[in-house]
């Protein structure tokens, strides 16, 4: 299949690269959809007649098999191109689905956790970080803004799914106008197969739009020289084998860790603790069910833009400074939400909405602090090594919060306090994610590629 | 748009408007779908 190989995908002179984010973000909304599993969670559990957690343990192994993929696969996604790799990702993402499907359909959980889970999970993957490094050869003056464009497709295809599949549930249930409807395991299947054409569609659009730059380009004004001037951005490159051997690389790891399982604190509690926090003197909730899938809602948004607007920002900032704001101010703000959140509704979802949007950051912003410090020749397998710091916040974050929630009481009769050691927790791993990100510094020149001995025209175009 | 230039720094950027606003709208639509929808919820947070 030659037509996918990295060769055939040089951009010609006078290529427009405005051209490369809508690829990119073709391929990052369509895996954005593992954000939007719980429209059809209860809808699996009476079909599978299983519990919830039997049923969530497909997200958890899509989100594992996310990690390991990126981390497996890196090397190879640099080396074969963003084409191969979006083509690829997509025929597991839709395989997955494919699979998934007939799973359900048979009534197989055991099908759908391979399907959906595993083969799906290393789609995602993949997909995660195909377009990543090409997006920050086409952007070097901008990288943050690039790879945020991307990554807030994934924060986007959640928003995307979530009403298209509820929807489609409704027009493939006939019993969808009956009270207390939940649809049917037929009608997840039929979703599952049309979610997998569409998917498709969109990422081969990706995958044959895509387009990577010739060796020396660089955009007009752009001066690599003046990006030298800053600390922290190295011209030399660093490979993926040596990057993990670096304190640097293990310290962004650490920074993640420490952002993502904190904002994933808040986003798996994210109705109920809304409800919890505000409660009327009967024990009753001021905050109504539709009112806290209001704010899910709005924590998407806050993770989508925060996603886009923080990692622009960090193109001005530098990616250490931004960090220490995701990480210091977080901190800040999920003490005063810990301590002061209950006093005010209105204050409690700034705190929140904020919160989150420096979690989506985290994301976006990553890829360019790596190639601040590896430069670009593996960036994106090192990219991909980093991503299990989100498989290990996934597992930790809930286990975290959901464990001393235990602690404090039983659900429906929680209250603001009872979240306060879970916050506070929280805040002490912001501290720790602080700490790390303040010790980054340029890596040692022992860990730079030899410059005769980069081979840069052949890993990277 | 960006003028930029290929690495022998000599060819401008070629405008292929036709196929920028297709890109962008085949991303763009659903994306403000999604989020149109999603602010549809939000009022519920502030009604």
């Amino acid at each position: 299949m030659g037509f996918l190989d990295r060769d055939r995908t040089i951009a010609p002179p006078g290529f427009d690269r405005w051209l490369v984010p809508p690829a990119a973000l073709a391929v990052h909304l369509c895996i954005g959809q593992a954000y939007a599993t719980s429209v059809y969670k209860t809808a699996l559990v009476k079909h599978f007649g299983a519990s919830l957690t039997e049923i969530g343990v497909i997200f958890s192994i899509a989100i594992v098999m996310l990690g390991l993929s990126a981390a497996v696969m890196g090397t190879w996604v640099d080396r074969n191109g963003p084409r191969k790799a979006m083509f690829t990702s997509a025929m597991f993402w839709v395989g997955g689905f494919l699979v998934g499907s007939l799973g359900i359909f048979t009534h197989q959980l055991g099908l759908v956790y391979l399907g959906y889970g595993v083969v799906g999970g290393i789609g995602l993957g993949i997909g995660y970080i195909s377009p990543v490094s090409t997006l920050i050869k086409w952007f070097p003056d901008r990288p943050g803004l690039a790879t945020g464009m991307a990554i807030m497709g994934f924060g986007g295809g959640a928003l995307i799914a979530s009403p298209v599949s509820q929807a489609l549930l409704k027009a493939y249930d006939p019993n969808s106008g009956a009270q207390g409807w939940v649809a049917s395991g037929d009608a997840v299947g039929k979703l599952f197969l049309t979610l997998a054409v569409v998917y498709l569609t969109y990422m081969l659009f990706g995958a044959f739009s895509i387009k990577v730059p010739a060796d020396g380009w660089r955009p007009a004004g752009f001066d690599p020289a003046k990006v030298k001037a800053a600390k922290l951005v190295t011209t030399e490159n660093v490979s993926a084998k040596n990057a993990i051997k670096t304190r640097q690389f293990w310290l962004v790891w650490v920074a993640l860790f420490c952002n993502v399982t904190a904002g994933i604190g808040i986003l798996e509690q994210a109705a109920p603790m809304i409800q919890d926090f505000f409660r009327k003197a009967d024990g009753g909730s001021l905050v109504s069910a539709g009112v806290a899938a209001g704010f899910v809602g709005l924590l998407s948004i806050g993770n989508m833009a925060g996603r886009f607007a923080w990692s622009a920002t960090s193109d001005i900032t530098g990616r250490k400074r931004i960090y220490m704001v995701y990480l210091g101010v977080g901190a800040v703000l999920y003490t005063v939400l810990a301590l002061a959140g209950a006093t005010a509704t209105f204050l409690y979802v700034v705190l929140a909405f904020l919160i989150i949007s420096f979690y989506g950051g985290g994301f976006a912003t990553a890829p360019a602090y790596l190639r601040d410090l590896f430069g670009t020749f593996q960036v994106g397998a090192i990219h991909g090594r980093l991503l299990t710091a989100w498989s290990a916040a996934g597992v930790a974050g809930p286990l975290i919060v959901n464990g001393i929630l235990d602690a404090q009481g039983k659900p429906g009769q929680l209250t603001g306090a009872s979240y306060q050691p879970a916050l506070l927790t929280m805040v002490a791993l912001l501290v720790v994610g602080f700490v790390a990100n303040l010790l980054v510094t340029p890596v040692d020149a022992r860990f730079h590629e030899p410059r005769s001995a980069r081979h840069e025209p052949a890993m990277e175009a | 748009m960006t003028t930029a230039h290929t690495h022998s720094g000599q060819e401008p950027v070629q405008r292929s408007t036709g196929r920028l606003v297709l890109g962008w709208i085949l991303v763009g639509i659903p994306l403000a779908y999604g989020v149109f929808q999603t602010l549809t919820q939000v009022a519920a947070l502030f009604g």
